[in-house]
């Protein structure tokens, strides 16, 4: 492709230029975005192939696969911005399968008149974020809509990755007697986009804890093949996800607030815009249902990696025909823990 | 989180119950009515009434801002918006209230209004400031406690010689809503509805003092512990209301003392009465037409006042058939009581403005505590 540089009168105006429709055409300026943008940063041996699709040999087993479209804003934030995010929401999509993640692609939505400065550090972080990983951009493709009929960027990417034999996690298999485990602090990504938005700007020392988690997956299921469920407590946070384990699982939950780890900067600020924790989104923490006897053990493990030093043990799956999260409070007390009603935030993942 | 977690405190609500427990005499009911929906909520949130002895139950009473603005008020703001090429600006709470025909801001906005969710006045007139061309209108709503941030914007805006911003004024009193509930037929002659005391407002009495209370705890004989929003704050104030109960007196008390004096904030009180004036009248969901009760902007700030300055045509509001709102708000009925409680009305799909707000007696019922085991004392209530 260095061959082809040459092809293109002017480099790219990565300092001062923006996008405008010729980027998502199809011609020339759309090929040069590609080449002196995107490939640039992503570069590897699957998008050097210059073809409309990836290609790869995969091994035997089960395969999963998962998507995710990030609209995020705004799209920079204290811990991260939307490239990271949307490499690292996918991985944990996928790793919540217990899989090893393999591949992504992305697609850009680009609004006219994006600044291409900005476009490239959110490219530049992807790429940081997926070399971190280990899992490849492997495809991908750009589109760009009028000014107006988009919100900056949109970023959607799909994950694949290969479920290591013997390991069954899913939604439904939570059965009275399991453990709940939480893998660290909750709220993080929620309080530290909500610092950073136009009309609410306030000091915290608290940045998202945006990051991927299939490496803690895969230590915690090297220890505990059997673990029953995984999720990633994003949109609606913690409540929201163990409403739906509830559901599918058909079980009830009791949990101890007082085991609950957060920060106290998050609960502050939580306290101070009149929020609950428990409904808030993370980024990089996960939620495990496991048998009692495998707690012990996997919690052990957990803290061992650096994404689970703060986890803990949070209650206890029960049984219950109506299926409701609930909660022994701090205070001596006890709650139910219902679904998000309405949105708490606007447009945070 | 100092200065918060202690008024929270697990050790300390145990001794406050076996206090509680200890007090409260066996063979009376203890019907204490919580004015406020921030109390509600703390009431739910901590599970307090799990910690009470079952002879002594809470009443939701009405003092939440979004369940008490009537029907008329929300069609209007949505008539406004549909007759006028205005922003309208209004706190997060207020965009899912439904008015007529389940039409909400909300709904309005999927349609093209120019809706914006803000979380202060300033938000509101910086989006005065960035929009010159075009008119922008402060949805207000709350009781004394956000009147006056209200008032402020207003002087800002003339400061500042803004002509594009004005305020749709709903702001309410409590001492008023008070007054009425304890005026009506329910509780004061019927007794089909018994309130024994009050726990009186937090934030509102740091603005209007202890004082305006005192009037009625004498000519009602009610006792009134101005209590505030912790877990703690309730139990202690509890305990002092069953104590004045079982003494027969019937004093206002303030509990809030770290907040509250009996003055209250003279400052936020000038503010507010250069700025507003009493509504002869004004219609409360619930407790109907309620005199004296509201506010509306003054004459020499007219020009702010989205009312005088937008003319609207209104047809009549219709409530919702079987919407036990008004009954609720008044503490004469339970959410459970009515019959759309859960079947049709939930906080996903609100038909009624207590299952709106977060501190409505029925979001925080079906939030909270829907499969609880009803406390006797809870359950005598209604």
């Amino acid at each position: 492709m260095n061959a082809e540089v040459k092809a293109f009168a002017q480099r790219l105006d990565l300092k001062r230029g923006r996008v405008d429709m010729s980027h998502g055409s199809g011609g020339r300026a759309m090929a040069q975005l590609v080449e002196q943008l995107f490939l640039r940063h992503f570069d590897n041996e699957w998008l050097r192939q210059a073809n409309d699709q990836a290609s790869f040999a995969v091994a035997a087993g089960r395969m999963v696969m998962s998507t995710d479209g990030h609209v995020i804003s705004p799209l920079f934030f204290p811990g991260g911005d939307i490239g990271s995010l949307a490499v690292h929401g996918t991985i944990n999509d996928v790793a919540m399968s217990g899989a090893r993640p393999l591949f992504l692609s992305a697609g850009f939505i680009i609004e006219e008149g994006f600044p291409l400065a900005d476009l490239e550090r959110i490219v530049a972080s992807m790429a940081r974020a997926a070399r971190e990983a280990g899992v490849p951009v492997a495809t991908g493709d750009t589109k760009v809509v009028e000014r107006g009929k988009g919100d900056g960027v949109f970023i959607t990417t799909t994950g694949i990755g290969v479920v290591p034999p013997g390991v069954t996690i899913s939604g439904e298999l939570a059965r009275p007697g399991d453990a709940i485990l939480l893998s660290g602090n909750l709220g993080d990504h929620g309080v530290a986009i909500m610092s950073s938005r136009e009309n609410l700007e306030f000091d915290t020392r608290i940045v998202s804890d945006s990051a991927a988690l299939h490496g803690l997956v895969a230590a915690m299921v090297e220890a505990a093949p059997g673990i029953h469920c995984l999720r990633d407590p994003t949109r609606g946070g913690l409540a929201t996800t163990l409403n739906e384990l509830a559901r599918q699982s058909r079980v009830g939950m009791r949990l101890q607030e007082t085991a609950i780890p957060i920060d106290p900067a998050v609960s502050a600020a939580s306290e101070l815009l009149g929020l609950d924790p428990l409904y808030i989104a993370n980024e990089g923490k996960l939620v495990c249902i496991c048998a009692g006897e495998d707690a012990g053990r996997l919690l052990h493990v957990m803290r061992r990696h650096p994404l689970g030093r703060r986890a803990a043990i949070v209650g206890e799956v029960i049984d219950d025909p109506h299926a409701l999260v609930q909660m022994e409070t701090a205070f001596g007390g006890s709650r139910i823990v219902d679904w998000l009603s309405g949105e708490q935030l606007p447009r945070i993942c | 989180m100092r200065y918060v977690e202690e008024f929270r405190r697990r050790d300390l609500a145990r001794k406050l119950a076996a206090a509680i427990a200890r007090e409260a005499d066996p063979a009376r009911r203890y019907r204490l009515m919580e004015f406020c929906g921030g109390h509600t909520h703390a009431i739910f949130r901590y599970g307090v009434q799990d910690l009470m002895p079952p002879n002594v139950g809470f009443v939701h009473g009405p003092g939440c801002p979004v369940c008490v603005l009537p029907i008329a008020r929300i069609d209007h703001a949505i008539r406004l918006l549909e007759q006028h090429p205005v922003i309208l600006c209004s706190y997060g709470d207020m965009l899912r209230v439904p008015g007529s025909g389940r039409h909400s801001l909300l709904k309005a906005k999927a349609a093209g209004a120019d809706v914006r969710m803000v979380y202060s006045t300033r938000d509101a007139l910086n989006i005065a400031r960035q929009n010159p061309q075009r008119q922008v209108v402060f949805f207000a709503i709350g009781f004394e406690t956000t009147t006056p941030p209200t008032a402020v914007a207003i002087r800002q805006a003339r400061e500042a010689g803004l002509r594009n911003f004005s305020v749709f004024c709903n702001h309410v009193l409590t001492p008023a809503a008070i007054h009425n509930i304890l005026e009506s037929p329910e509780v004061r002659e019927m007794g089909t509805v018994s309130i024994d005391g009050f726990f009186g407002p937090s934030h509102v009495s740091a603005v209007i003092g202890s004082r305006p209370y005192e009037f009625f705890a004498e000519e009602f004989q009610r006792p009134v512990v101005i209590a505030g929003f912790e877990p703690l704050d309730v139990m202690q104030s509890a305990l002092m209301l069953i104590r004045q109960l079982n003494e027969g007196r019937h004093e206002v008390e303030n509990e809030y003392t770290r907040v509250v004096s009996r003055d209250g904030n003279l400052k936020a009180q000038a503010l507010v009465a250069e700025v507003f004036e009493l509504r002869r009248r004004f219609e409360w969901r619930g407790l109907g037409e309620v005199p004296y009760s509201a506010l509306r902007i003054k004459r020499c700030y007219a020009e702010f006042d989205a009312e005088r300055r937008f003319a609207v045509t209104l047809a009549p509001a219709a409530e919702v058939r079987g919407c036990e709102c008004p009954r609720i708000l008044r503490g004469v009925k339970k959410p459970v009581d009515c019959r759309l409680f859960g079947s049709v009305c939930t906080p996903d799909n609100p038909m009624g403005s207590c299952m709106v707000s977060s501190e409505g007696a029925c979001a925080a019922y079906w939030s909270y505590g829907r499969f609880r085991q009803p406390a006797a004392g809870e359950e005598s209530v209604a």
